[in-house]
C-alpha cells in the first residue's frame, strides 16, 4: 500500500462513511469539521491536549512484554499495551478528554453522549466534570438494569443520565435517542460520539484521538525490538481502539492487522456482534458501513456478552480495510472470551475487560502459529473490574472455602 | 410532467395553499391504506405522504416512531408496500410520495426501488437523513423522473439554502422547528422571517412541516409559504379515529386564500 489518505474531503472511506444525517446537523457538523481542523494545527491545543494525556489520564501506557503468555504459546513474542490502565479503565478516555476540548473550543457548554455498558458514559463524565461542561448521557433502559454501578458512577460524576425505553432499550437505540436531542439543541450543545462511527467528521476525529494509542505502541516496541511488529491484534465493536491502535500501522505492510469481533454464541446463530462477517452494507447512526440487517433493511440486535462490542455496525474505515484486505477481521465467541479473562488474571495477574479479552483469546491462537522471535502486540483496551459482576454469574463465583 | 410537480401547479394556479398529510405505511395494517389514501384525497389534501417503517428513524418523534413501530409489528415491508400501492393506482388520483430513511431504500437496491417506484406511480421521495452531500448514490431516481424533495431547516445558513434550493425539484421541504417531526404547541419568532427567505430562494413552491398540528398552526403557516405537511397530528387523528379532525386541518390551508 502506498500513502494512506483516507477519508477523502467529503468524508468517505472509498464508498463508505458519508455524512446520512437530518439537514438540520449539517452545521454542526461542518462547523465541528472546520474546528477540528484548525486544532490539529493550533500548537496552544495540542499542548493542552498532551498536558491531559499526561497528566490527568496518566499516558503514555506501558508496552508490556507478556512473558507468561509467550510461554504459554511457544511462538510470537507477546506485547499487551496497557490500555487499561489509563484514568477510568479504558481507552475511551483518550477521545472524550479530547472532544471536550474540542466543545470548549466551539464556545458549547453541553455534552451528550450515547453508552451502552457505561464505558463511554463514564469516560464522558469525567472530562465534562474536569472541565465543567453540562453532561448529559443517554443510555438504554435495558442497559441501565445491567449496569446500575456505571449509572451511579456518571451521577457521581456530575452527569444526568437519561434512560432510553425506545426500540430495544440498548445502544442503538440511545445513539437515536442522542442524536434526536442533538437535532433540537444543536446550537448550545456538542455530541461526543464514542466510537469511529457517525458522520464525518466523529470517525476521523475519534480515529485521530485515539491514534496515540498506535504511536506510542510503535515507538515502544521499536526502542525494545528495534524493528516492527509483526502483528497486532485489537477487538472491534465500534472499532475505535482498533482503529486507533492500526492507523499509525496502516502503512507498514509487513505489519499484519488483526481485528477481532464478537461472535457472541456463534456465527451460526443470530446472538452475535459480527457485523463485518454477517452484516452488509448500509447506512446507521449517519454513516454508510457494515451493519447487522434483514433483507427489508430493518436493523438487528447484536450481541455479546461484552457490552461495549454489543453495536450492530461497524465503523466506515473498518468496512474499507475489509474490503481492501489491509486488516484481517475475525471474531472470538463469548465463551473464547470468558475463558481468556480468566486466563490472562491468573497466567499475568491482570483482568482485562470482556471486550479486551475477545482479542487476547484471538492473540494467544495467533501467536502460537507465528515462529519464534517475531512479535506480536494485542490492544488490551481496558480493564475487567467492571465485568467481574457478569464473569461471576457466569462462572458461579466463590470458590473458597 | 410528473404528477406531483403538476398538483402543485394546480393548487397555485386555483390560488390555494397546499395541504400534505403524512402516514406511515402498514400502521393499522396495508389493507386499511386505500380507504386512508381515498380519504384524505375526497378531504382536499393535495398529495399524501406515505411513510416507510424503519426500526431507527432518527429525525422521528414518538409519535410516528410508534407507528413505525406499529407497523414493523404487522410485519410491513418496503416491497409490500410498493406492491399495496401498485394493486390499488387506478383508485387513488392524488400524487403519493415515500418517506422513508437511506436504508430502507438502500437496502432494496437502487435500480429495484426507482422500478418498482415507477410500477407504482411513486410522484417522488423524501429522504429525511440524506443531506445534498450525498445525494448522487440515489440519483437513478431522479433520472427516472421521480423528484427527490430536498430539505432546508432553520439552521442551514443562507448560503446552504442557495446552494439546495438551486437544484430542488417538485417542493422545497422547510422543516419549522430546531428538532423532530411532533406536535408543539408553539414555534419561534423567527418562523416566518425564515420561510420567506427560503422563499425568496426557491424555484419550486415552499411547504412548511414539522410541529404543524392545529388549524391555527396551519392558517398561520401558510401565510409565509406555499403549505404545509402534517404528519403526527394525522397519524394520532386516525388511530383515535378522529377523521373530523383531518378535516379541519386541511379545510384550515384553504381558507386564506381567495379573500
Amino acid at each position: 500500500m502506498s500513502t494512506y489518505t483516507q477519508p477523502d474531503q467529503t468524508g468517505h472511506f472509498g464508498a463508505y462513511g458519508g455524512r446520512f444525517v437530518p439537514e438540520t446537523l449539517m452545521a454542526a457538523i461542518t462547523e465541528l469539521e472546520e474546528v477540528y481542523e484548525q486544532s490539529k494545527k493550533d500548537p496552544e491545543f495540542q499542548k493542552q491536549l498532551n498536558y491531559y494525556l499526561t497528566q490527568y489520564i496518566g499516558r503514555e501506557t506501558p508496552l508490556y512484554f507478556s512473558e507468561n503468555l509467550t510461554k504459554l504459546a511457544g511462538g510470537a513474542d507477546i506485547y499487551l499495551k496497557r490500555e487499561d490502565l489509563n484514568h477510568t479503565g479504558a481507552h475511551k478516555i483518550n477521545n472524550t478528554i479530547g472532544q471536550a476540548l474540542l466543545t470548549q473550543k466551539m464556545g458549547k457548554k453541553k455534552v451528550i453522549a450515547e453508552t451502552g455498558a457505561g464505558q463511554h458514559g463514564v469516560a464522558t463524565a469525567t472530562v465534562c466534570a474536569l472541565l465543567k461542561l453540562e453532561c448529559i448521557i443517554f443510555m438504554g433502559e435495558e442497559d441501565i438494569r445491567r449496569q446500575k454501578l456505571n449509572v451511579f458512577r456518571m451521577e457521581l460524576l456530575g452527569a444526568k443520565v437519561i434512560s432510553v425505553s425506545q426500540g430495544s432499550g440498548t445502544l442503538k437505540d440511545a445513539v437515536n435517542e442522542a442524536l434526536r436531542y442533538w437535532v433540537a439543541n444543536v446550537e448550545d450543545t456538542h455530541y461526543i460520539m464514542g466510537s469511529v462511527l457517525g458522520p464525518h467528521p466523529f470517525p476521523v476525529i475519534v480515529r485521530d484521538f485515539q491514534s496515540v494509542i498506535g504511536k506510542e505502541t510503535k515507538r515502544q516496541y521499536s526502542e525494545v525490538v528495534h524493528a516492527l511488529p509483526d502483528a497486532i491484534v485489537a477487538c472491534i465493536g465500534g472499532g475505535s481502539n482498533a482503529m486507533g491502535m492500526f492507523y499509525p500501522f496502516i502503512e507498514d505492510e509487513t505489519v499484519k492487522l488483526y481485528g477481532v469481533e464478537a461472535a457472541g454464541h456463534g456465527l451460526d446463530t443470530p446472538l452475535h456482534a459480527s457485523s463485518l462477517t454477517k452484516g452488509k452494507p448500509g447506512v446507521l447512526h449517519g454513516a454508510f458501513m457494515y451493519v447487522l440487517q434483514n433483507e427489508d433493511g430493518q436493523i438487528q440486535e447484536a450481541h455479546s456478552i461484552s457490552a461495549g462490542l454489543d453495536y450492530p455496525g461497524v465503523g466506515p474505515e473498518h468496512s474499507f480495510l475489509k474490503d481492501t484486505n489491509r486488516v484481517t477481521y475475525t471474531s472470538v465467541t463469548d465463551q473464547e472470551a470468558l475463558e481468556a479473562l480468566v486466563l490472562l488474571s491468573k497466567e499475568e495477574g491482570i483482568i482485562p475487560a470482556l471486550e479486551s479479552s475477545h482479542a487476547i483469546s484471538y492473540g494467544l491462537k495467533l501467536a502460537k502459529e507465528m515462529e519464534k522471535g517475531t512479535g506480536l502486540v494485542i490492544c488490551l483496551s481496558g480493564r475487567g473490574d467492571k465485568d467481574v459482576e457478569t464473569v461471576q454469574s457466569i462462572l458461579g463465583g466463590s470458590e473458597h472455602e | 410532467m410528473n404528477k406531483l410537480t403538476k398538483a402543485l401547479q394546480e393548487c397555485e394556479s386555483r390560488g390555494e395553499k397546499a395541504f400534505i398529510p403524512y402516514i406511515m405505511a402498514g400502521d393499522g395494517g396495508l389493507e386499511r391504506l386505500k380507504s386512508q389514501l381515498i380519504f384524505l384525497e375526497k378531504s382536499g389534501a393535495t398529495a399524501v405522504e406515505l411513510g416507510i417503517p424503519f426500526s431507527d428513524p432518527v429525525a422521528d418523534g414518538p409519535v410516528i416512531q410508534q407507528a413505525g413501530i406499529r407497523s414493523l409489528e404487522n410485519g410491513t415491508t418496503l416491497k409490500d408496500i410498493l406492491k399495496k400501492v401498485t394493486e390499488i393506482k387506478g383508485d387513488v388520483n392524488i400524487p403519493i410520495i415515500l418517506m422513508g430513511y437511506a436504508n430502507s431504500i438502500m437496502a432494496y437496491g437502487l435500480k429495484e426501488f426507482t422500478e418498482d417506484c415507477l410500477q407504482a406511480g411513486i410522484a417522488g421521495c423524501i429522504i429525511p437523513d440524506l443531506p445534498i452531500e450525498e445525494e448522487a448514490v440515489f440519483s437513478t431516481i431522479k433520472t427516472a423522473g421521480i423528484v427527490l424533495i430536498r430539505l432546508v431547516t432553520l439552521t442551514s445558513s443562507r448560503e446552504r439554502i442557495t446552494q439546495i434550493t438551486a437544484g430542488a425539484e417538485g417542493f422545497i421541504y422547510a422543516v419549522t422547528v430546531k428538532g423532530i417531526t411532533g406536535t408543539r404547541d408553539a414555534f419561534g419568532g423567527e418562523l416566518g422571517g425564515y420561510l420567506k427567505q427560503v422563499k425568496d430562494l426557491s424555484p419550486v413552491p415552499v411547504l412548511a412541516g414539522f410541529g404543524i398540528s392545529t388549524p391555527d398552526h396551519v392558517r398561520n403557516t401558510v401565510q409565509s409559504c406555499d403549505g404545509v405537511i402534517v404528519g403526527s397530528k394525522i397519524i394520532e387523528c386516525f388511530e383515535a379515529g378522529k377523521e373530523n379532525q383531518i378535516s379541519e386541518l386541511i379545510q384550515a390551508s384553504k381558507e386564506l386564500v381567495q379573500k
